[in-house]
């Protein structure tokens, strides 16, 4: 996403006023985050939580592979807070390591399949005609299948593991991005710099990249960061049902899967990732919706 | 709708279509002999060319509604789905019942009390509701309500108490959707000029929340509710196999780890043609209850009457 933004901000580097103005406006959305407490707490966990996963060997007190077979299914205590699992694998050491894999999965194929939507979406907007309406029928297709059963054939097409689960939600991202850009450049479409842009013979690919997407980038980018909360809760689903990430990769949503059957005698297993999995959603969602009320204000309720 | 349907069902199909390895080696296992495996998949229609696969399977539902056998246990499949499915669609339209009765009058009440204290811990706990998985809350209602209180049984079919557990723990993102949506929808209505005539008539507060201003607050919350039920049927899957309820859900489950790939297709197609119904109703319910519409057969009707 950054550098759909530098290239918003790079499209006006010859005009100093445009360049300043821009900047301004990122500045502007900064401080109404700021300004907004439950978006900052939003912001500033999403923060830790990325930390984590980036330092999650340093912070972890164990590896996530590293069985005690004599300490196995203990209760948390001081020396496992979340307490072990039926191997006698620390739980929080794994969760630690879990958040790579959850936050990743979430943002990368939010990051994939929007981008894969806006070019669709740029296409079916800016031409049209019978592109519009096959690419739109097509879309209608897609979302009438219910999101997770779609999630489910893909993977089951693809298999498990970490790149394949990645691709199988991403597919869940495209519709709304392509419905959004679309919609977007319907509403722009007539706009003077459009035409300005068309008069001095610029290519269709240069108006649509430089001219069309910075101008309908806002609703994409707050629809983007709420569906990584949801993509982030399918992954977890997917591995749940053992198609996504497998054992003994600490995924939230596969150490769940494990602690399942064990729910009687120790509830601790099940209970922290989940907890895990719903901090980080609710963090991406408090964060979302205050990004939704900084970029529009008209909006905020 | 048709063409619709359709377009799933090939959408469907062709990705299946490229399941990579050979499902009939896995489905006889290792000792199977090369010639056994070719009148296997001959059997199964396997060597024929995509088109005629596609053609052969898609008239079959469409002219006879038959989803072929399951490649495991060679039954009928569309025998199964139609036993199971009533119990998916209870579960699925209960929860929907449940978001509609509990969430919309949350989302009301939280519009009416905006940015006061309980408007905010009403949309605090909303936006926790939406960012749990449903597996998750199963599990959790599992813990408390089976394991600590004894007091619903955690897994299984029976009389209603076994499918309390079930629908709360599908309803609850659902719950806080709906709310969600109301309060946004609500807050938009609520400061129409047409809202404050009515209450400069004298109306009282409850009339004219829900005669006026509901009414028209309700449209997006309807289409929300009707994208929601996607979500219900997806998440029905999970449940009824967290659950051990015998609906399409679990059958779908226990044919992905079978690799019974048949079954695993026909499930979605029938899911999703159960979708596409609902949206289908949605999209009348919507025409009923907007009062613009409505307000044009009104203006009908009293015109008759006058002339």
């Amino acid at each position: 996403m950054d550098d759909v933004l530098e290239m918003g901000r790079s499209m006006n580097k010859n005009e100093t006023a445009e360049t300043w103005k821009r900047q301004s406006q990122l500045g502007i959305v900064a401080k109404r985050i700021a300004k907004n407490p439950t978006a900052l707490i939003g912001f500033i966990f999403l923060v830790l939580l990325v930390l984590m996963a980036v330092f999650a060997p340093y912070i972890a007190p164990y590896d996530y592979t590293e069985q005690n077979l004599m300490n196995t299914r203990s209760a948390p205590s001081l020396e496992n807070p979340f307490g072990t699992d039926e191997l006698g694998r620390d739980v929080m050491s794994r969760v630690i390591y879990g958040s790579r894999y959850s936050l990743s999965i979430g943002i990368l194929s939010v990051l994939l399949g929007t981008s894969i939507g806006m070019f669709f979406g740029a296409i079916a907007g800016y031409f049209g005609g019978t592109v519009d309406n096959i690419i739109m029928r097509f879309i209608d297709i897609l979302q009438s299948i219910p999101g997770t059963l779609l999630a489910i054939t893909v993977s089951v097409v693809l298999g498990p593991g970490y790149f394949n689960s990645m691709l199988a939600l991403s597919i869940g991202a495209i519709p709304m991005s392509v419905r959004l850009l679309r919609a977007s450049i319907l509403g722009i479409r007539g706009e003077e710099y459009l035409e300005a842009a068309t008069s001095i013979n610029a290519r269709t690919h240069r108006i649509i990249l430089r001219h069309i997407i910075p101008n309908t980038f806002a609703p994409i980018l707050v629809s983007g960061t709420m569906m990584i909360g949801h993509v982030i809760l399918s992954a977890a689903m997917l591995s749940f049902i053992g198609l996504g990430i497998q054992p003994p990769m600490p995924e939230w949503g596969s150490m769940i899967a494990g602690g399942r059957n064990l729910i009687r005698s120790c509830p601790h297993i099940v209970t922290f990732p989940g907890i895990f999995i719903m901090i980080a959603v609710l963090s991406i969602n408090l964060f979302g919706d205050g990004l939704r009320d900084a970029l529009d204000p008209k909006l905020k309720k | 709708m048709i063409p619709v349907v359709l377009g799933v069902t090939i959408l469907i199909f062709t990705i299946m279509y490229f399941i990579p390895g050979d499902p009939v080696k896995l489905m006889l296992g290792p000792d199977s002999t090369p010639e056994q495996i070719e009148a296997k998949r001959a059997d199964l229609g396997l060597n024929d060319p995509y088109v005629v696969r596609l053609g052969k399977y898609v008239g079959g539902i469409v002219l006879e509604f038959d989803f072929g056998d399951s490649w495991v246990y060679n039954t009928p499949v569309t025998h199964e789905l139609l036993n199971r499915l009533p119990r998916t669609l209870a579960i699925a339209l209960a929860s929907m019942i449940i978001q509609i009765i509990i969430g919309i009058p949350i989302g009301v009440f939280a519009a009416v009390y905006q940015n006061r204290f309980w408007d905010r811990l009403a949309m605090f706990i909303a936006l926790i509701g939406i960012s749990m998985p449903e597996f998750w809350v199963a599990l959790m209602m599992v813990l408390l309500f089976s394991v600590e209180w004894g007091i619903l049984p955690p897994f299984g079919i029976g009389g209603i108490q076994y499918y309390i557990l079930p629908v709360f723990a599908l309803s609850l993102a659902g719950i806080a959707t709906q709310a969600r949506q109301t309060r946004s929808s609500m807050l938009e209505i609520i400061r129409s000029d047409f809202i404050t005539t009515a209450r400069s008539k004298g109306i009282s507060q409850m009339r004219t929340l829900f005669r006026h201003a509901l009414p028209n607050a309700l449209l997006p919350v309807i289409t929300v509710i009707g994208n929601g039920m996607g979500r219900l049927l997806g998440g029905a899957v999970v449940i009824e196999a967290i659950f051990s309820i015998p609906g399409v859900g679990m059958y779908m489950v226990g044919a992905i780890n079978a690799r019974d790939y048949n079954v695993v297709m026909s499930s979605v197609i029938i899911l999703a043609i159960v979708f596409a119904l609902i949206m289908l109703l949605v999209d009348l319910v919507y025409a009923m209850i907007d009062p613009r519409i409505k307000a044009q057969f009104a203006g009908k009707r009293r015109s008759k009457n006058n002339g």
